[in-house]
């Protein structure tokens, strides 16, 4: 090899003198904030198609099909109704108990579910991580993406159950689009949020269910919200600041005539509901971008 | 230890290359340690769990492995190397290292653009046909849909899942773990890497397709990137590699040219 010394202009270089002159890059490094954002933007066909390969696949088992999309929202409406509505009885002071307890129950169940898939985002897609590389926020946005859809035909649903309980069809209608989308970036914040936590300790999985029922609670989903006037007023407020609350408010507010709130002012709604998806909307991302070459190690 | 050979043929042969070596891959001096978990091995019960959590200690059945111990080497473009030893040698582990799925320890790892590895545990979902599992991998590597719908069939023809009837549009569960390996190759052949980390993916599938994947490897690397192929089977890394490297215990043993190494390999490995 005496000859190509004279020839080859890398003798001589430590290793990574080497790599230096020649421009590569330290394997498995984290791109900036800016440069994953525009890589992760790159894989939007990517995000789509895999959130809708995960829909479809999630029913492929399923006789039904696709028609569970529909049935499982409303025969979780009938079993709550049925305990909620008629054994206990909450019904008494709330006008069109049904249509109350399922906008609740249904924009409840649009982050719920949310979390609990984002949970499993990274933990359950090792294989694909390990395989190919592409930005990891891919996955827990997709999922994101899977539970709107599952969110749309249970708003078909709901659509059809608010106006057969008598509700009038009104301008109001409107302020629910703007609503949702507010509540599907606020998810995708908590999802990317999840998603890194549950990379690392799967125990989340076991926790997830139970902080879930806690939130729902808190929320005012399955009984009047009047009823949280009955706490002492930090706790009033804390409720009312409860990004949920506010999300099922605002669809009640837009959806139902006579639904009790327990926030008065709309501009309050609306500016709660908007500041809960910006914070977790962005603090979701940059925590996520922080845990990027971690994913998929171990 | 490395050895370095003095074969006149081949000396010459790289010679005529050396003007214009251009390194994809500088290994320099990587230690890799990774923790294993070891399942239930004692502590386990929840009063040791959470007396752990207490004391905020690591859980004892944790244990350390130093699987690759101080490795440096240099690939360039153009290169398809292969890597050889017995099992637990860390040839898997420098390879994932290579892709940026595993942090080294000491030393570091420079590559060129984004290395991908094809491994034989890639898994896709499984619940869907194997023509969406096309699109998604293709997208997921980072193509342009046009791209996807352009490619696409010519994926399916080069698997080979469609010789026996019409597989393509079936879930990929229905598989046979041959057609499935099969299918994960041809997705991540479909795109020109810079470096592309094959392990053990060769060894699945039957001969016709062996000898297509093989053919493939070669295109790659003459489309200027560089391949890296750890086998069992010695004989796929002397149809593919002309440049081979030996690790034992998580050393270069031995890197140089493939017929070399493999005659020295066997060597070894019979007189154990």
């Amino acid at each position: 090899m005496a000859t190509t010394a004279l020839v080859d202009p890398d003798t001589g270089l430590t290793q990574a003198q080497l790599a230096a002159r020649h421009g590569l890059r330290v394997a498995g490094e984290r791109p900036s904030l800016v440069e994953y954002s525009r890589r992760l933007w790159a894989y939007r066909h990517f995000i789509a198609a895999y959130a809708n390969a995960k829909l479809v696949a999630s029913y492929s088992n399923a006789k039904l099909g696709q028609l569970w999309q529909v049935l499982t929202p409303l025969t979780n409406a009938a079993v709550y109704y049925l305990i909620f509505g008629v054994v206990l009885a909450q019904n008494d002071n709330i006008p069109n108990f049904i249509a109350y307890l399922t906008t609740g129950l249904f924009i409840f169940n649009f982050t719920q579910s949310a979390i609990l898939a984002g949970t499993q985002s990274i933990s359950s897609n090792l294989g694909l991580i390990r395989a190919l590389h592409f930005p990891r926020a891919s996955l827990p946005l997709s999922t994101t993406i899977t539970q709107f859809q599952q969110l749309l035909a249970s708003m078909v649903v709901l659509v059809g159950i608010v106006l057969v309980t008598g509700e009038p069809l009104t301008w109001k209608w409107l302020m629910l689009l703007p609503a949702l989308l507010l509540q599907a970036v606020f998810n995708a914040g908590v999802v990317l949020f999840v998603a890194r936590l549950g990379a690392k300790a799967s125990d989340l999985k076991q926790v997830m269910p139970f902080i879930m029922r806690t939130w729902m609670y808190g929320s005012g989903v399955l009984y009047s919200v009047s009823l949280f006037d009955r706490l002492p007023g930090w706790a009033t407020t804390l409720v009312q600041y409860n990004p949920l609350l506010v999300y099922i408010e605002l669809a009640r507010y837009a959806l139902l005539e006579e639904a009790p709130l327990l926030n008065e002012s709309l501009t309050q709604l609306w500016l709660v509901g908007a500041g809960w998806a910006l914070v977790a909307g962005i603090g979701g991302f940059i925590y996520f971008w922080r845990g990027e070459q971690e994913y998929g190690r171990g | 230890m490395v050895d370095h050979f003095d074969a006149p043929v081949e000396a010459s042969a790289t010679m005529t290359r050396t003007q214009e070596r251009i390194p994809t891959v500088v290994v320099d001096d990587a230690h890799i340690i990774y923790r294993v978990h070891q399942g239930a091995a004692g502590g386990t019960t929840p009063v040791a769990a959470l007396r752990r959590l207490v004391k905020r200690t690591h859980a004892p059945n944790v244990r350390e492995v130093h699987a690759v111990k101080g490795v440096s080497f240099t690939a360039y473009r153009g290169e398809a190397i292969g890597l050889i030893g017995s099992n637990g040698s860390g040839k898997s582990t420098i390879l994932r290292a290579i892709a940026g799925l595993l942090p080294v320890n000491r030393g570091a790892i420079h590559t060129q653009g984004q290395p991908s590895l094809l491994g034989v545990n890639a898994a896709l979902l499984n619940d869907l046909s194997g023509e969406r599992n096309v699109t998604l991998g293709c997208l997921a590597m980072g193509m342009h849909p046009d791209d996807v719908a352009k490619q696409a069939a010519g994926i399916i023809d080069f698997s080979g899942i469609n010789e026996r009837g019409d597989f393509a549009s079936l879930p990929m569960r229905t598989y046979s773990s041959g057609m499935a390996a099969r299918l994960r190759f041809s997705i991540a052949a479909a795109k020109k890497h810079d470096v592309l980390l094959i392990d053990e993916a060769l060894a699945t599938g039957d001969k016709g397709f062996r000898k297509r994947s093989e053919q493939r490897v070669r295109e790659l690397r003459e489309g200027a990137g560089t391949v890296f192929l750890v086998s069992h089977q010695l004989s796929s890394v002397r149809d593919t590699c002309e440049r081979t490297i030996w690790l034992e215990s998580g050393l270069i043993r031995m890197d140089g040219p493939t017929d070399e190494v493999i005659r020295a390999y066997e060597a070894y490995a019979n007189s154990k």
